[in-house]
C-alpha cells in the first residue's frame, strides 16, 4: 500500500522533471540558454512577493477547474465542458455582482452561488442527455462550450452593456478583491478567491470520500450495472455527478469575474482554463490534494513564463511546449511506472 | 510402455509464487488422461508450458521419447500438440472452413483453394463423427458445434495430442454426452487426449488415468478404474469432501415468492419469459433447470426489478413487488447472488470491504446523517470475510484482486447476511472448484433450514438435483414441469429441458 502510494506520488513528479529536462533540450536546440530560461521562469513565478501573489491568483481558477474535471472523472464521466461551464459561471457571477445592491455578507456569497448554479445548469444538459438517452457526454459538452462562448458574448453586448465589449464593474459588495492581500504582495492582483478554491478542494474530498452520496457516485462511476443491481438510481447519479462538476467549473468562472477582472468582456476565443483543468486533474491524480499542487504548478508556469521573454529572450511558446511535454509524460505514466519498477527490481 | 508426452519435474515460478513445483505428467499413447486440480492449482500453467506459451524454470519435456524445447506455440503445433481452448478463438462472421484454415490456408497459384479445404474438413469431420457442416457460418451454429470446429482446427493441423481445457463448462448435458463420444472416437483413431477439468463425474466416465495436482504440486497419477470420486476429491482439495449435502426434511412454510402469468421481454424485444407461473415457499429450495437462454436471466431480472415485466404479477410475502425499483425490492427482503459476479455482483475497483455494504451503505449504522462510518463498514467486512472464509490479504484489497471463488464467497456472505426472506442464487458455483461448491451449497441449505425461500438457477444438472427440494424445468420462458429430484433422472430432466413433453401430466 505505502509503496504504491509512493509510486503514485513519484510518477507526476518524475513526469514534471522529464518535461523540464526535454524542455531544456528543446531550448538548447533552438539556441536558448535553458538555465537562464528556467531561472527566469522560477523568478517570474516565485521571485518576490508580487510574483508569488500573481502565481497564487492564477492558481485559483486552475484548482476549481481541475476539481470539476476530477469530480466528473471519479464518477465515471469525462467533462470536457468545464470551459463552457466556467464562462457561464463567470457571466452569472458578474451579472449578480452588477444587478444587485446588497450587504457584502449576502452579495458575495450570492454571486458565487449564482456562478455555481449557472455552471451546474449548463452541465445538467449533457448529464440529462447521457442518463436518459445515452448520448455521449464528451460530444455534448464540447458543443456546449461553443454555445456558452457565444451566448455569453451576446448577453454581454445586449444585456450587460449597450452594444459594448465589456460589462460594468461589479459592485464592491460582490468583489473578492482584497486591499490587504494586494498590499502584502506589492500590489499584485491576488484576491480572496484562493480561500474559496481551497474550501472547494476540501468539499470535493469530503463529498467523495466521506459521504454516503459520494460512495454512491463512485460506485455508479465504476460499475453502473452493479450499482443498478444494488438499488442505486443510476440515472439520477449520473446527472448529479455532472451537476456537481459543473458547479465547481462555475465557481472557477466566479474567481475571474469577482476576483481577477471584476467584470466580463466579449471573448474572441476560449479562456483555456477549462481545458487546462483536464491536465491539472490528470497531473493531480484526480485527487483533491494533488490538484492543489498541480494547479500551483500550472499557475507558476503560466505566470513565470511571462518573465522568460524579457529576462532570457525565451519565447512564451517554448513554455507552452514545456507544459505540453509535462502533460505528455504524465499521460504516458505507464512508461514511468515501468522504469520505476525496473529500478526497484535492480535495487533489490 | 510408450509415453507420447512426458513432462518431468516441471517447475514454473512467477515472482515469489511457485505455480508448478516439480510436477510430473506422463501421457500414454491412445489414452484420455485427466489433469485434475482446483482453480489456481496450476493446471493451466502446466498446459501453457506444454503448449509453448510459458518457458519452464526447470524440468524436462519429452514428446514421443525425444527431449524437446517448446519455445512457442508453433513448435507445439509442429510436434502435433493441439489445444481446444475453453474460450473459443473463432471469427464469428467466417464459415467453419474459413476458420479452420485460418493461418494455414491451402493455396493454388496464390488463391485460397476453398473447395479443397472444404473437402478436407468434411472428410475429417466424417472420420471422427463430428457432423460439422463446413460451409456454415460460425454465428449460425450452436456452442457445441463451435467447440467441434475448435477440435477440427487442431486435427486439420495434424495434431495427435489434444489438450481440452474445461470443455464441458459451456455445454448442455446432451452435448456433453456427444463430446464424450467424440473423445472416445478420437482415441480409437490413435489420438491422445489431455483433459483439464475439475468435474469428477466426467473423469470417471471417460478417462483412463488421472493426474491430480494441488497448490502447484503433483499429488500423483491414478488409474481411473482403481479410484472413485470421493478419493479424487480428497486428493484434489486435501481433505474429505461431501458431495451429497445432507439435508433435513423440508419444513414447508407459507408461500414467499408467487409469480403469476409473468411476461418479460429481453433486450431485443423478444418475449423471453412467456406467461410463467411459479411459487417458492419458505423453507424450500426450488431449482430451475434449463438450457441457457430459455428465459432464466430475464425471470431473475424481473423479480429483482432490473428489467420491467410486460405483464403478470410477482408478490413477496403477499406484497406486490412487480416493477418496483430495485431498492424497494431489496428492502422488501430479496437477496440476489447474480449470475455475472463481475458485471452485477461487485464494484471491482472498490475495496472488498466497501463491496460488503453495496446495498446497505445508506442505512444505519453504516451511514449516519449522510456521512459514512468506515469503521463500522470495515468491522462488518472483517466479520463477513472471516465467517465466509473469503481469502484476501485484507479488507482494503480491491475486489478485482480476489480469485473468482473468493469473490463469490464475498457476494454470498453479503447477501446471506442481509437475512432476506427470498434468496435468489443464479449460477452460484459457476467456475468454482469442489471445495468452494461444497461450501456454497451448505450455505444455501442453511438458509432453507432457517425457513427462508431459496430460488436456485443453474445450468449444472448435478447442482440442481443435489441441492433442490423441487425442480422446475424452464423451456422457452415457461415452467414446463415440476419434478421431485428424488424421483427423476438426469436423462428425464435433459429431455424436459430440450422441450419434450412429460408422459404424465406433471405440470403443477
Amino acid at each position: 500500500m505505502s509503496s504504491s502510494r509512493l509510486t503514485n506520488f513519484l510518477v507526476p513528479v518524475l513526469a514534471v522533471l522529464l518535461g523540464v529536462l526535454v524542455g531544456s533540450i528543446v531550448m538548447l536546440v533552438s539556441g536558448y540558454d535553458p538555465i537562464a530560461g528556467y531561472s527566469a521562469l522560477l523568478y517570474g513565478a516565485f521571485g518576490d512577493n508580487y510574483y508569488i501573489g500573481e502565481t497564487i491568483r492564477q492558481t485559483t481558477p486552475y484548482i476549481l477547474a481541475g476539481l470539476a474535471v476530477a469530480f466528473a472523472f471519479r464518477t465515471g464521466l469525462f467533462n470536457i465542458g468545464v470551459e463552457g461551464q466556467l464562462i457561464i459561471g463567470w457571466l452569472a457571477s458578474v451579472w449578480v455582482g452588477v444587478a444587485f445592491d446588497l450587504p457584502k455578507v449576502i452579495h458575495l456569497p450570492l454571486a458565487i452561488l449564482a456562478a455555481a448554479v449557472a455552471g451546474a445548469l449548463w452541465a445538467f444538459i449533457p448529464g440529462f442527455l447521457k442518463a436518459h438517452f445515452k448520448v455521449h457526454e464528451v460530444i455534448i459538452t464540447i458543443m456546449m462550450n461553443y454555445i456558452a462562448l457565444h451566448v455569453s458574448n451576446a448577453i454581454i453586448r445586449s444585456v450587460l452593456s449597450n452594444q459594448g465589449f465589456k460589462s460594468e464593474k461589479i459592485h464592491e459588495t460582490a468583489s473578492l478583491q482584497s486591499e490587504f492581500l494586494q498590499s502584502i504582495t506589492d500590489y499584485s492582483t491576488l484576491h480572496y478567491g484562493i480561500i474559496v478554491a481551497v474550501i472547494g478542494a476540501i468539499i470535493m474530498w469530503f463529498l467523495l470520500e466521506k459521504t454516503t452520496k459520494g460512495y454512491e457516485l463512485r460506485a455508479v462511476g465504476f460499475n453502473q450495472h452493479a450499482s443498478h443491481y444494488a438499488g442505486m438510481n443510476v440515472k439520477r447519479n449520473i446527472i448529479l455527478a455532472m451537476v456537481i462538476s459543473g458547479a465547481f467549473a462555475g465557481v472557477a468562472g466566479a474567481m475571474e469575474g469577482l476576483g481577477t477582472f471584476g467584470n466580463i468582456s466579449v471573448k474572441a476565443g476560449f479562456t483555456g482554463i477549462g481545458f487546462d483543468g483536464i491536465a491539472v486533474a490528470l497531473i493531480g491524480g484526480n485527487n483533491a490534494f494533488g490538484i492543489l499542487l498541480s494547479a500551483l504548478l500550472f499557475g507558476a508556469l503560466k505566470v513565470g513564463a511571462l518573465e522568460m521573454p524579457s529576462s532570457a529572450d525565451v519565447p512564451t511558446e517554448l513554455v507552452d511546449i514545456v507544459i505540453a511535454l509535462i502533460i505528455f509524460f504524465v499521460a504516458s505514466s505507464y512508461l514511468i511506472r515501468l522504469l520505476l519498477s525496473r529500478f526497484k527490481k535492480e535495487g533489490k | 510402455m510408450e509415453y507420447v508426452i512426458e513432462m518431468l519435474n516441471i517447475r514454473k515460478v512467477f515472482g515469489n509464487f511457485v505455480a508448478n513445483d516439480n510436477i510430473t505428467l506422463q501421457v500414454k499413447k491412445g489414452e484420455i488422461h485427466a489433469l485434475l486440480g482446483e482453480n489456481g492449482a496450476g493446471k493451466s500453467t502446466l498446459m501453457n508450458v506444454l503448449f509453448g506459451l510459458y518457458q519452464p524454470d526447470g524440468g524436462e519435456i519429452r514428446v514421443k521419447g525425444k527431449t524437446v524445447n517448446i519455445s512457442d506455440p508453433n513448435v507445439a503445433n509442429d510436434l502435433g500438440i493441439g489445444m481446444v481452448h475453453q474460450h473459443f478463438m473463432l471469427v464469428d462472421t467466417f464459415t467453419v472452413t474459413e476458420n479452420i484454415i485460418l493461418g494455414s490456408e491451402p493455396t493454388t497459384g496464390g488463391m485460397i483453394d476453398i473447395k479443397r479445404a472444404e473437402k478436407e474438413v468434411r472428410e475429417l469431420s466424417e472420420r471422427y463423427g463430428l457432423a460439422v457442416d463446413p460451409t456454415a457460418k460460425i454465428s449460425d451454429i450452436s456452442v457445441g458445434m463451435q467447440q467441434r470446429v475448435e477440435i477440427l482446427k487442431t486435427l486439420y493441423r495434424g495434431a495427435d495430442i489434444l489438450i481440452f481445457d474445461e470443455p464441458t463448462a459451456v455445454l448442455t448435458p446432451q452435448e456433453i454426452q456427444e463430446l464424450i463420444q467424440i473423445m472416445k472416437a478420437l482415441v480409437k483413431e490413435g489420438k491422445s487426449i489431455i483433459l483439464i477439468t475439475h468435474k469428477l463425474k466426467e473423469i470417471m466416465e471417460v478417462c483412463d488415468r488421472v493426474t491430480v495436482i494441488r497448490r502447484g504440486k503433483g499429488i500423483g497419477t491414478l488409474n481411473v478404474a482403481d479410484t472413485n470420486p470421493s478419493e479424487l476429491a480428497a486428493l484434489m482439495v486435501g481433505r474429505e469432501v461431501q458431495f451429497k449435502t445432507d439435508k433435513k426434511p423440508v419444513q414447508l412454510g407459507k408461500p414467499v415468492l408467487e409469480i403469476k402469468d409473468l411476461v418479460v421481454k429481453d433486450a431485443r424485444g423478444i418475449t423471453a419469459v412467456n406467461h410463467l407461473d411459479l411459487t417458492v415457499h419458505a423453507g424450500e429450495i426450488v431449482g430451475i433447470a434449463g438450457v441457457d437462454g430459455n428465459g432464466q436471466t430475464e425471470l431473475i431480472e424481473a423479480i429483482t426489478g432490473l428489467v420491467k415485466a410486460e405483464s403478470g404479477s410477482i408478490t413477496l410475502n403477499g406484497q406486490e413487488i412487480t416493477n418496483l425499483p430495485p431498492r424497494k425490492i431489496i428492502e422488501a427482503g430479496v437477496g440476489h447472488i447474480p449470475q455475472d459476479r463481475h458485471k452485477h455482483g461487485l464494484v471491482l475497483d472498490f475495496p472488498i470491504g466497501e463491496n460488503m455494504v453495496l446495498q446497505t451503505y445508506y442505512k444505519q449504522p453504516y451511514s449516519k446523517k449522510g456521512i459514512l462510518s468506515f469503521k463500522t463498514i470495515y468491522e462488518k467486512a472483517r466479520q463477513l470475510i472471516q465467517e465466509f472464509d473469503v481469502r484476501t490479504p485484507d479488507e482494503y484489497t480491491k475486489a478485482r484482486a480476489l480469485s473468482g471463488g473468493n469473490q463469490q464467497k464475498a457476494i454470498i456472505g453479503r447477501e446471506v447476511d442481509r437475512n432476506p426472506d427470498l434468496l435468489i442464487a443464479a449460477q452460484p458455483t459457476r467456475g468454482l472448484d469442489v471445495g468452494a461448491i461444497e461450501f456454497i451449497h451448505k450455505r444455501l441449505i442453511e438458509q432453507r433450514d432457517q425457513g427462508k425461500a431459496v430460488l436456485l438457477v443453474s445450468f449444472e444438472l448435478d447442482e440442481v438435483m443435489n441441492v433442490s427440494d423441487r425442480i422446475a424445468v424452464i423451456y422457452e420462458g415457461k415452467i414446463v414441469a415440476i419434478v421431485d429430484p428424488k424421483e427423476t433422472t438426469e436423462q428425464e430432466l435433459g429431455l424436459l429441458m430440450a422441450g419434450s413433453k412429460r408422459k404424465e401430466a406433471g405440470v403443477s
